[in-house]
């Protein structure tokens, strides 16, 4: 209690955070009319009641499914497109992860010379224009259907990813190391594999591996546009109401994205 | 036989670090370069090896001139000259060994330095290195399971693997305690009389300095403002290179302290402000 200044003072200060928007009737115009608009928006739905409860239905109908899943009746259907969609996975992860190596390289720019650089970088930002499903109806459009398509996609989306994470990795490595090898004489190759990779590889394998998995879930999703895949198999239960077998692709999916997780999760262990 | 001859470096910003220096260094010669944060000490040391690139000037070694060469013939200039830096800059994830046989990447090819093949002969000579700075047994050891002083070993024997004319030093000891800082000195004194290397050392620290080498080499903003062996450097002279007129009547409570640890006080002093 230090004296004089608290004793002069007569009522408490009041202290208020101060509001987004200073001016009141602004603040009070943007509120109305954020809650004008959803009221629109909704309206502008036309919630079919009779609709929504024959929806719950089906919905009590599919979870009663999911409870009681049918591997047996539709299992060489799973099975192929399980098979498939690992083979895509298998194929397009591998093929992604070694062609993001030199475009990652090249698109670092603490180690690409510049024409080199805007190429690698403009590649990357088209790889990453496009989600995954728009890419699929591209290349759908293109190869076909089936797991052509499929693998396309996922390649060029596992590109983006990758290269885009280990350009950014190369560029924050520990400068002096590199410096420290050039000093020896080392060719321009020597150091990346001298001084760079050895910075950046344990993260490298820690997102490849994660890309793998990603690229499972992923070739479950555009099987639905058509290339190929179990994503093709589920579509095509849900298409037929075969919601037990839907729930077993489900689990299926589910189950192999767990196993990755826990090999990879073992991996990153050693290697780190 | 290094000499160097109006060496000036501008740095993209238009800021002069180096001002035409012109000095030059016998083989087998220990330099001591000398000079307070920022005077271009390591501008000059990189610009030799060509890490920095000199804007004006000539800088030859062994009558090959430095400047001038392209990619392929730096390479190989580089394999001559060995450079040892302050933070040691090894390859912190790799062995000792495979950083001690980094020294070799000048003189082996691609496929064999990714497969670590590299000749026995190579291997042999980095096991005797390792033994010969006192790292014996750690050749498996990750580096950056090493202490201080055993890195900037290892980065000693990365140099002397490269079994080059010159060294080029970087403040091998700033980042150790004064103990080791001095063993440090000593075994780079040793190995470079052993192997007749010359060597230019950037250093903070001038009595390790003096006790040292043969010659100093004292720069002030980018110019060589002394150049003599270590007796003529005086306390008279430290304030031409330091900067500064209170050298001797520094404000030393104990009196009775040796003179070499009362001017690396002030040298402490210097760096904290
Ligand atoms: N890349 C750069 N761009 C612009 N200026 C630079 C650059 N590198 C160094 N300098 C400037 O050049 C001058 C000399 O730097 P240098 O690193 O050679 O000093 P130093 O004598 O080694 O200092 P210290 O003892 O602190 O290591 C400094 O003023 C520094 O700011
Ligand atoms: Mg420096």
């Amino acid at each position: 209690m230090s004296g004089t200044s608290s004793e002069t003072r007569t009522s408490p200060r009041r202290w208020r955070r101060p509001p987004m928007i200073a001016d009141a009737r602004k603040r009070w115009a943007l509120y109305i009319a954020i809650v004008a608009y959803l009221l629109w928006a909704t309206a502008s739905i036309e919630i079919d009641i009779p609709r929504l409860i024959e929806g719950l239905d089906r919905a009590r109908e599919f979870f009663a499914a999911a409870l009681t899943p049918d591997f047996v009746s539709r299992w060489s259907d799973i099975w192929t497109g399980f098979i498939e969609s690992l083979t895509m996975t298998a194929v397009a992860t591998s093929v992604g992860v070694a062609l993001s190596i030199p475009i990652g390289l090249g698109a670092a720019s603490n180690l690409a010379i510049r024409p080199v650089y805007l190429i690698c970088r403009t590649i990357l930002a088209v790889t990453r224009a496009f989600h995954e499903i728009i890419l699929a109806i591209l290349f759908v459009a293109m190869f076909g259907f089936g797991p052509f398509a499929g693998v396309v996609t996922l390649i060029v989306s596992t590109i983006g990813f990758l290269g885009k994470l280990i350009a950014e990795d190369i560029e924050a490595i520990n400068w002096d190391t590199v410096e420290a090898i050039e000093a020896t004489g080392a060719s321009w190759w020597q150091k990346v594999i001298y001084a760079v990779t050895p910075q950046v590889i344990p993260r490298f394998i820690g997102l490849s591996l994660y890309r793998l998995d990603i690229n499972f879930r992923e070739s479950a999703i555009i099987g639905i546009v058509g290339a190929g895949g179990i994503g093709a198999t589920l579509t095509t239960a849900f298409q037929r109401y075969e919601f037990e077998s839907v729930s077993a692709i489900l689990i299926l999916i589910i189950g192999t994205v767990y196993a990755f997780e826990y090999v990879s999760g073992a991996i990153r262990r050693r290697v780190l | 036989m290094l000499v160097i001859e109006g060496l000036l470096k501008r740095y993209p910003d238009g800021f002069e670090a180096l001002k035409g220096v012109d000095v030059t260094i016998e083989d087998g010669e220990l330099v001591a370069l000398i000079g307070p944060s920022g005077a271009g000490k390591s501008t000059l040391i990189r610009c030799v090896n060509r890490l920095v690139e000199p804007t004006e000037g000539t800088i030859e070694l062994n009558e090959l001139e430095l400047t001038t060469l392209n990619r392929a013939g730096l390479r190989r200039a580089r394999r001559r000259m060995a450079m040892i830096f302050q933070n040691y800059a090894l390859v912190e994830r790799l062995t000792v060994m495979e950083n001690v046989l980094s020294g070799r990447l000048g003189s082996v090819g691609f496929f064999k330095s990714l497969f670590r093949r590299f000749p026995q002969d190579d291997v042999d000579n980095a096991f005797a290195l390792l033994e010969k700075v006192g790292l014996e047994g750690l050749h498996d050891r990750r580096a950056d399971a090493l202490s201080g002083g055993q890195q900037q070993r290892v980065g000693i024997a990365r140099a002397l693997m490269q079994d080059p004319d010159i060294l080029l030093v970087d403040e091998p000891t700033a980042s150790l305690d004064p103990r080791t800082a001095r063993q440090v000195m000593g075994l780079l004194a040793d190995l470079c009389e052993e192997h007749g290397l010359a060597a230019i050392i950037n250093i903070h620290d001038v009595p390790l300095a003096r006790d040292y080498t043969d010659r100093i080499l004292g720069l002030k903003a980018g110019e060589l403002v002394f150049d003599g062996p270590p007796e003529e450097l005086t306390d008279d002279v430290l304030p031409e290179i330091y900067g500064g007129e209170d050298w001797s009547k520094e404000p030393s409570e104990d009196d009775e302290e040796e003179e070499d640890i009362r001017s690396s006080g002030q040298f402490l002093a210097e760096e904290v402000l």
